[in-house]
């Protein structure tokens, strides 16, 4: 237990996406989450010898020996597009506890070239393959949007008003090279594009791309010797929790269990509440999940999520920047985007994401795995 | 066309499938709460009692909230676009389904809508499938 952080805060010393993002058919899931990880790494001084833990959402093990370790510490959880989030938790309590002092967390994902991925298949004898795959399910779009219309009949809201998500978010991803969808968006635009599910048009809906991105982790009395290429940012709090295996079992289909004691714990670990959040990231695989977010994190009350995003309040020069990447809609979404949200909360808190906040100092990020099914949260801070 | 999704009952759900081979929709209850319990399990996830029995429900419920898919999933291609739904039962648990005799239309499906599980036959599963109840046919 020499090694153990104890009560030494747990940094992100190094983050760094792949270099290419979007459409990359030239590279496999190992190689996008590998390439991500080297520059990590580099930005900390270290080398692959001095990592001793290692979380991905990729097969770990795999993982290990395509770099050449035996690390110590393993952490192989995957529970959708959150798995991410619970990595940085695991990491901070594996090296708080000493079971490792730096770990790698790292994810890599061929979503749209499909190089070096698994077929995607749901069980048919799993609860999700039994009673919601057999009634015409064609894709996350169809499964993952079922309570959405509950949602907006209690509180009053139309159909088209999901259309304010990507349009709200736009204004981060204009311009933006790495973008996948770069262009402003208006209200117009998003509700006369093609229909998926109704109510869910086309950008409603995420992309599905290629991709990774890789955090490196440490104590930051582990890290006071090193020479770190960018500002620490710090883990103060995190959460995680779980419903079911699909929407159709939530409890209450205008709100998500998952969203709300994840967000709680975090909260509570940070010691921070809401008015102390600068920026925000809630996983937006389709527009009705920030909303969801946006309520069961405290931030606006039931029912207040799209009057808030209408009122700005979330575009650039708002109370509470969110989705500043564009989010999983606009800026990129291989499947998992959950990695992708932490990466923009860490260039915000670093001062050098394509469309800067001003001033941010703390960023709470929220993910989402499975269709409501897992949730992981982080409160991050670069103080 | 492909063939359409089909269901693989494991031990937990085994007889919620022969009861719909007959016709018939039933669940497992808690022997110690009362409650229903959807997805069927071993035990009751809400009191952890040890006992389950297997009941014949109404069949009966109302529309609580749906989408309307455009991308049609193998075997489906003749019907897109279609409405999944979500169906809470009178028993107070949540079944997804496809739903009959309704015009497949954002105006002619709304919330609270009654309907009455029917059952597909299909690869030698019988699917229970819920129809909008229409003002003769309701029974009440």
């Amino acid at each position: 237990m020499n090694r153990a952080a104890g009560s030494s805060p747990v940094i992100i010393a190094g983050a760094a996406e792949s270099p290419q993002l979007g459409t990359v058919p030239g590279q496999s899931a190992m190689m996008l989450a590998v390439s991500s990880a080297r520059l990590a790494l580099r930005q900390t001084g270290l080398a692959w010898a001095d990592v001793d833990g290692l979380a991905s959402t990729l097969p770990v093990v795999d993982l290990a020996s395509y770099v050449g370790i035996r690390p110590g510490w393993l952490d192989g959880t995957v529970v959708g597009g959150c798995s991410s989030m619970l990595h940085v938790r695991h990491a901070v309590a594996a090296i708080r506890s000493g079971a490792a002092s730096v770990v790698v967390v790292a994810h890599g994902e061929s979503g749209r070239s499909r190089v070096g991925m698994p077929p995607r298949a749901v069980d048919p004898a799993s609860m999700a393959g039994q009673f919601e795959q057999p009634y015409g399910m064609s894709g996350t779009f169809s499964r993952f949007t079922l309570p959405v219309l509950a949602y907006l009949h209690t509180y009053g809201l139309s159909p088209d008003d999901l259309a304010e998500v990507p349009v709200a978010q736009s204004e981060w991803a204009a311009g933006n090279p790495r973008a996948y969808r770069d262009k402003p968006l208006d209200i117009h635009a998003v509700l006369s594009s093609r229909m998926i599910a109704w109510p869910f048009r086309v950008l409603e809906c995420c992309p599905l791309t290629d991709g990774g991105g890789a955090l490196v982790l440490m104590s930051a009395r582990r890290a006071a010797d090193l020479d770190l290429e960018h500002r620490p940012v710090t883990v103060l709090g995190s959460g995680e929790s779980c419903e079911g295996p699909g929407a159709s079992f939530m409890e209450d289909l205008t709100s998500f269990a998952g969203f709300r004691e994840a967000s709680a714990r975090a909260f509570r670990e940070s010691g921070l509440t809401q008015a102390d959040i600068d920026h925000l990231m809630i996983y937006d695989a389709y527009a009705h999940v920030p909303l969801y977010g946006l309520e069961d994190l405290g931030f606006v009350g039931r029912g207040e999520a799209v009057p808030f995003l209408r009122s700005g309040a979330t575009r650039p020069g708002g109370s509470l920047p969110m989705n500043t990447n564009g989010g999983g809609l606009l800026y990129t979404h291989t499947g998992m985007y959950g990695m992708f949200a932490i990466q923009e909360a860490v260039r915000q808190l670093r001062g050098d994401a394509f469309a800067a906040v001003p001033g941010v100092r703390t960023s709470f990020v929220q993910g989402i795995g499975g269709m409501f099914g897992a949730a992981g949260s982080l409160v991050l801070s670069n103080t | 066309m492909s063939a359409r999704f089909v269901p693989v009952p494991t031990p937990e759900t085994g007889t919620y499938w022969e009861k719909a081979a007959e016709g018939e929709l039933w669940l497992p209850r808690c022997d110690s709460c009362g409650r229903a319990v959807f997805y069927p399990r071993s035990f009751c996830p809400h009191c952890h009692g040890d006992d389950l029995t297997w009941f014949r429900a109404s069949g009966r419920g109302v529309v609580e909230s749906f989408i309307i898919n455009h991308n049609p999933a193998p075997g489906y291609e003749q019907d897109a676009p279609y409405v999944i739904a979500l169906i809470m039962l009178e028993e107070g648990v949540r079944l997804t389904t496809n739903l009959l005799g309704v015009e497949q239309t954002p105006d002619a499906v709304r919330i609270g809508l009654p309907v009455e599980v029917v059952f597909e036959q299909r690869d030698g599963i019988a699917l229970p499938q819920f129809r909008v109840i229409t003002g003769d046919g309701a029974s009440g």
